[in-house]
């Protein structure tokens, strides 16, 4: 069981820097999910941890102690691939027992890990199979178990999941977060889908562009984003973004004028916004309904409707372009073509000055 | 379509069959005759040996002569011992040139490639040279390094090859595994590229063998002749042993053919893999 600690670490090919100083702390027994767009350096981040790509600047500390210059297996850590990256001239056995054997573990207690390890992920009948002979969903299982038995203080999981299918891939993100739970080893794990990343985490790292965007529990992410990119990122379908004018501040909130008849009050901190800047709503889908009687109202023609059975997404084009979708009931009535209205609360409302910053929200009702 | 598709089929297996027949004719009428007497061989070179002209007497004179056991220790170790070294340097040359970042790498990945393109034998003068001043003339170490230095570019070259086609999270995962890099190349790599050392090990078996240009320059003092020339010695410059120079050749050819059988098995999988994931 270990800390992990990132101070201000760069990392560069050449003249070109991927990863412009992350810092972060990783407490013992977390489950962080690194998340972000692709080739925002999470995976980056994460083979640096591991020890597979080499720091340009910063320090890495693993239980307290400076790895920036310890190779991989020295660090305590154990990776989970994408690939599964399983040897595939060896039995599940030797796969897992792999790393064990080398590391002069008596081969009674590999045994018993190996063991251990295949009944906890049901690969017991499997274990003298070829990864070849496996399902993806087992392979995948192997791969894990290939972590665990090294009985690792860190798991580092490199988007486990997106060589699976749907189904598969939500058992399995059960699976995942039932051994943190029982194993309660620090983890990192990588992905560029948020729904894994609300689901997993006890705490969610947002990447963009190699920098930290935000760090934090998934509903404070989801409540309280400090900008427009992690407000766009963390929610699906994402969060839909309106231009507005700042026409007043005061203790209670910003007023602004989005573009329709009567301008909003929004209660959020006022901060250095002045009167006429140009900032933007953020209004998640599933706050907007249709017809008006939400409070807030927004106008504009139907595109699609998308049908879900529990729910339907209504793409609406207001007349100055901007796109919305509003997430309506499964029996929504809304015809494509037709002039629709939908409204929200102003409780419901972000709002983000002309930079992206978020400006801090009041409303209790969605404090996390 | 169908009918144009079968067409195209027969053409393909005329002209394979036509090349094999090619391909195997001479070796054959080595070895049939190599069982036929004198007259025979000369009468009718291209039939099959029959009770009255079989004859084993090529047989026995190669083998009466105590020297050929001789000649055929040289040429297996010889074959066997440049063969081992240029899999075993080879494999772990292009290992190391594949995987490892360091300065002049792509200099020297380009100096073996270097050595696919000029042929060895154009510095024939400069390496007897070399081996007179090392003292190693008509001792069958000199054989062994030429065959060495001949086979490694090629060996390099496919072996390379073959690793970069490994997942480098393969090789990542077992770092992190906590394996050598030494229990990787060998636990991990050797095993994954067996098709590939298959056909590196054929192609670089069969020209050692057959060789004769190093042999009769380097090491044609009595005791260290391979099979290629000590067959010389049947061939005279007014009377040639037929009988004894087809018999010691069917007998050189026997081993590469046991070789190469159990070789190929491993060599189709070389050249078929990557067909199928």
């Amino acid at each position: 069981m270990a800390d992990v600690s990132l101070r201000n670490i760069t990392k560069s090919y050449g003249k070109i820097e991927v990863l412009h100083g992350i810092s972060l702390d990783v407490k013992d027994g977390e489950f962080v999910v690194f998340v972000g767009p692709s080739g925002c350096g999470k995976s980056t981040a994460l083979r640096i941890i591991a020890g597979l790509e080499e720091i340009t600047s910063g320090e890495l500390h693993i239980g307290g102690r400076l790895v920036n210059e310890v190779p991989p297996a020295d660090r305590g850590i154990a990776m989970v691939f994408q690939s599964y990256a399983l040897y595939p001239h060896m039995t599940v056995y030797k796969n897992m027992a792999f790393g064990l054997k080398f590391a002069k573990t008596n081969k009674a207690e590999t045994d018993r890990r190996v063991r251990e390890a295949a009944e906890i992920l049901q690969l017991t009948p499997y274990l003298e199979r070829k990864p070849r002979d496996l399902s993806g969903g087992q392979r995948q299982r192997v791969a894990i178990g290939r972590a665990i038995v090294r009985e690792p203080s860190v798991f580092l999981f490199d988007e486990p999941l997106s060589n699976l299918d749907a189904a598969l891939r939500i058992n399995t993100r059960i699976e995942i977060a039932k051994l943190h739970r029982s194993l309660k080893a620090t983890t990192i794990y990588v992905t560029h889908d948020q729904v894994e990343a609300m689901t997993l985490a006890t705490k969610i790292v947002v990447l963009n562009q190699g920098r930290v965007e935000q760090v934090g529990p998934p509903l404070e992410l989801y409540h309280h984003p400090q900008n427009q990119f992690v407000a766009g990122f963390i929610g699906s379908p994402k969060m839909n973004f309106v231009k507005g004018k700042v026409l007043s501040v005061d203790a209670r909130g910003v007023t602004v004028d989005y573009g329709e008849a009567k301008p909003i009050a929004i209660p959020v901190g006022g901060g250095i916004a002045k009167v006429g800047d140009t900032v933007t709503l953020g209004i998640r889908p599933e706050h907007l309904g249709e017809g008006g009687g939400y409070g807030l109202p927004l106008t504009g023609t139907v595109e699609a409707v998308e049908l879900l059975g529990e729910a339907s997404f209504v793409h609406v084009r207001r007349d100055d372009g901007t796109a919305l979708i509003a997430r309506s009931p499964g029996d929504s009535q809304a015809e494509i073509g037709a002039k629709i209205t939908v409204s929200t609360g102003a409780d419901h409302m972000h709002l983000f000055d002309t930079n992206g910053q978020a400006f801090p929200r009041h409303s209790k009702a969605d404090a996390a | 379509m169908a009918r144009h598709r079968k067409i195209n089929r027969i053409a393909v297996y005329t002209a394979l069959t036509g090349y094999t027949l090619f391909a195997i004719f001479p070796i054959a009428l080595v070895m049939i005759n190599s069982f036929k007497d004198r007259a025979a061989i000369f009468g009718s070179p291209l039939a099959l040996p029959n009770p009255t002209t079989f004859s084993l007497t090529g047989f026995q004179q190669v083998l009466d002569k105590a020297d050929f056991v001789t000649y055929f220790t040289n040429s297996i170790i010889v074959t066997v011992i440049s063969l081992a070294l240029v899999l075993l340097t080879g494999a772990m040359a292009a290992w190391a040139l594949g995987e490892y970042r360091f300065k002049g790498n792509t200099i020297i990945g380009l100096y073996m490639a270097l050595g696919i393109m000029v042929p060895i034998r154009l510095g024939t003068v400069s390496i007897l040279k070399m081996v007179v001043g090392l003292n190693l003339i008509n001792t069958l170490t000199a054989l062994i390094l030429v065959y060495t230095a001949m086979g490694l570019p090629l060996a390099i070259l496919i072996l390379g090859e073959f690793m970069a086609q490994i997942p480098r999270d393969l090789r990542e995962a077992a770092r992190c595994d906590g394996v050598s890099e030494y229990t990787i190349f060998t636990h991990v790599i050797l095993p994954l590229i067996r098709p590939a050392v298959a056909t590196v090990g054929v192609f670089t078996m069969v020209p050692i063998w057959n060789d004769l240009w190093f042999p009769l320059i380097l090491a044609s003092g009595d005791g260290k002749q391979t099979i290629t020339l000590g067959v010389q010695q049947f061939i005279g410059q007014y009377v040639t042993n037929w009988n004894a120079v087809l018999s010691a050749l069917t007998l050189a050819i026997a081993p590469i053919l046991i070789l190469y059988v159990l070789f190929s098995r491993h060599l189709v999988r070389g050249l078929t893999r990557g067909a199928v994931k």
